[in-house]
């Protein structure tokens, strides 16, 4: 891990993480100039409890929100490594190219969760076994493209629902709430484009959610549920003050967050 | 300077309720021109004390009414430019195009006047824009374009989400960003199928970009013509 990297990265969003941590600055890089001659293994407790001390009992919360956040990024890395895996499932060229740096954002997110948590002083939680098939309701998950799509239309629609619900409990630490956040485009971003790529296939989808529809069926209907919406903050969005907006418009211009337990449900039968 | 400003909006209101007094004498009247006078040197003391030089535009407010009078703003641009995009059409824009490109201006359009209405009377007057150094004959301008809006929009409620002090309109931003981040995956497929989330926008963390309102500006700006005082957006 790399301790330097995630403090920087913290700093860019949080420019007072250094005198958060000490009030000496001076002090923070004698720390890390020390931490270059120490055991490595004997850093992420210390900076851990620098980070309890600069956060205070807000870290609790956070870490909690950041191993939920760990193990949606486990169960898609580990899906599209799988459908990676698979021969014959993705074409090759562009969907075999948008696949792999999917991936490969997926599998940065989980070492960037798993070196943020150690840093605040907590083990991060173990990858579970999945069962990508969600107890037989999608057999054909890795030997067949459509269905592989959809199901990775699912996982990242409700991933940009599970990071919009948690960005409230990341109050307390801007540095992460703001990593939050860029993850939490970048799996919008995922969704717009494997949205696209089932288009492509025929399916009756946009890059956006359009009401609560999904192109897949009743299966995924608690990925989408709530999302039909049209009301903000207690604004009908609808022909909002005599401007021409649709219903589908309105529903598509907001994304709705899902709570923790909503995600839970949604993931729980695919894990093994 | 905060005695100053009161002082100064107190003689700019005793100077309005003098004229609309209606004897008013001559000599009245000297005495409040001077009145006046004093307030505009107050004025521009001001501006020199506390204020980035002439920088004496549109004002954000405080707090979380900046915050989201920058979203309000960066709304405002977006949906005036595909309203423009919209109403003249570059040549190739097939059916499929013009479809997609219409459920965003609808979005920009629904964000706009969300704003406007959640942000009510503390909110910026509608902003003054030039496009003029877009071409909207050309795709390559107009989708150009729309890719540096996405991508701006993304990176700016991203760097703002640590501003706002009330978890509801944090929320809020989020129900937002995530649909400019549909877009800016969008517009870039459709110039370069794939680069929906390239590494010019997504570093080797897998993290996209954030940026301060002063960094956004530095690239909004070239289309806003009205002028506007960041000093009160954090950052």
């Amino acid at each position: 891990m790399n301790i330097q990297n995630i403090i920087d990265e913290i700093e860019k969003v949080d420019a007072n993480i250094y005198d958060r941590i000490s009030p000496r600055r001076k002090a923070m890089k004698n720390f890390f100039n020390i931490g270059s001659k120490v055991a490595l293994s004997a850093v992420p407790l210390a900076l851990g409890s620098m980070f309890n001390k600069a956060y205070g009992q807000t870290t609790g919360t956070i870490v909690d929100v950041l191993q939920f956040a760990l193990t949606l990024e486990y169960l898609e890395s580990d899906f599209y490594d799988t459908g990676l895996k698979s021969a014959g499932l993705i074409p090759s060229g562009a969907p075999m190219g948008a696949i792999t740096t999917i991936c490969q954002h997926e599998k940065a997110h989980v070492k960037f969760l798993q070196d943020t948590i150690t840093s605040l002083g907590t083990t991060p939680v173990t990858k579970p076994s999945f069962d990508f098939t969600a107890k037989g309701t999608f057999p054909t998950v890795f030997s067949n493209y459509d269905t592989f799509l959809a199901v990775a239309q699912a996982f990242e629609d409700t991933g940009v629902r599970a990071y919009k619900g948690q960005a409230g409990n990341l109050k307390g630490n801007a540095g992460v709430l703001t990593a939050a956040l860029n993850i939490h485009s970048v799996e919008a971003r995922h969704a717009s484009h494997i949205r696209q790529m089932r288009k492509a296939q025929g399916a009756d989808v946009k890059p956006w959610i359009t009401l609560n529809n999904s192109g897949i069926g009743a299966v995924v209907n608690n990925v989408y549920a709530g999302e039909e919406t049209t009301m903000q903050a207690m604004l009908e969005i609808t022909n909002i003050n005599g401007q021409a907006i649709s219903a589908n418009a309105a529903s598509e211009a907001f994304d709705e967050p899902l709570t923790k337990d909503q995600v839970l449900q949604i993931v729980t039968p695919f894990l093994a | 300077m905060k005695n100053l400003k009161n002082e100064e909006d107190q003689l700019l209101s005793e100077k309005v309720d003098g004229f609309l007094t209606a004897n008013v004498q001559r000599r009245s009247f000297l005495k409040y021109a001077g009145a006046g006078a004093a307030s505009i040197a107050l004025l521009a003391a001001g501006c020199k004390k506390d204020m980035n030089s002439d920088d004496m535009g549109v004002s954000f407010g405080t707090g979380d009414t900046a915050v989201l009078n920058y979203a309000y703003a960066l709304e405002q641009l977006e949906a005036a430019f595909y309203i423009q995009v919209l109403n003249f059409p570059y040549e190739s824009m097939n059916a499929n195009e013009k479809s997609l490109l219409t459920d965003i201006r609808d979005h920009e359009i629904a964000h706009r006047e969300f704003f406007k209405s959640a942000i009510g009377a503390n909110a910026i007057p509608e902003l003054k824009v030039n496009f003029s150094t877009i071409n909207f004959n050309s795709r390559d301008s107009v989708l150009g374009t729309a890719k540096a809006f996405e991508d701006l929009g993304v990176s700016a409620y991203n760097g703002a989400g640590q501003y706002i002090a009330l978890g509801d309109y944090l929320v809020l931003a989020g129900k937002i960003v995530s649909v400019e981040g549909r877009h800016a995956a969008l517009i870039r497929d459709l110039i370069s199928n794939g680069t929906f989330a390239d590494n010019t926008v997504i570093d080797a963390m897998g993290l996209d970009k954030s940026r301060t309102p002063q960094e956004v500006f530095a690239i909004a700006g070239a289309y806003v013509v009205t002028k506007l005082n960041l000093n009160t957006l954090p950052g």
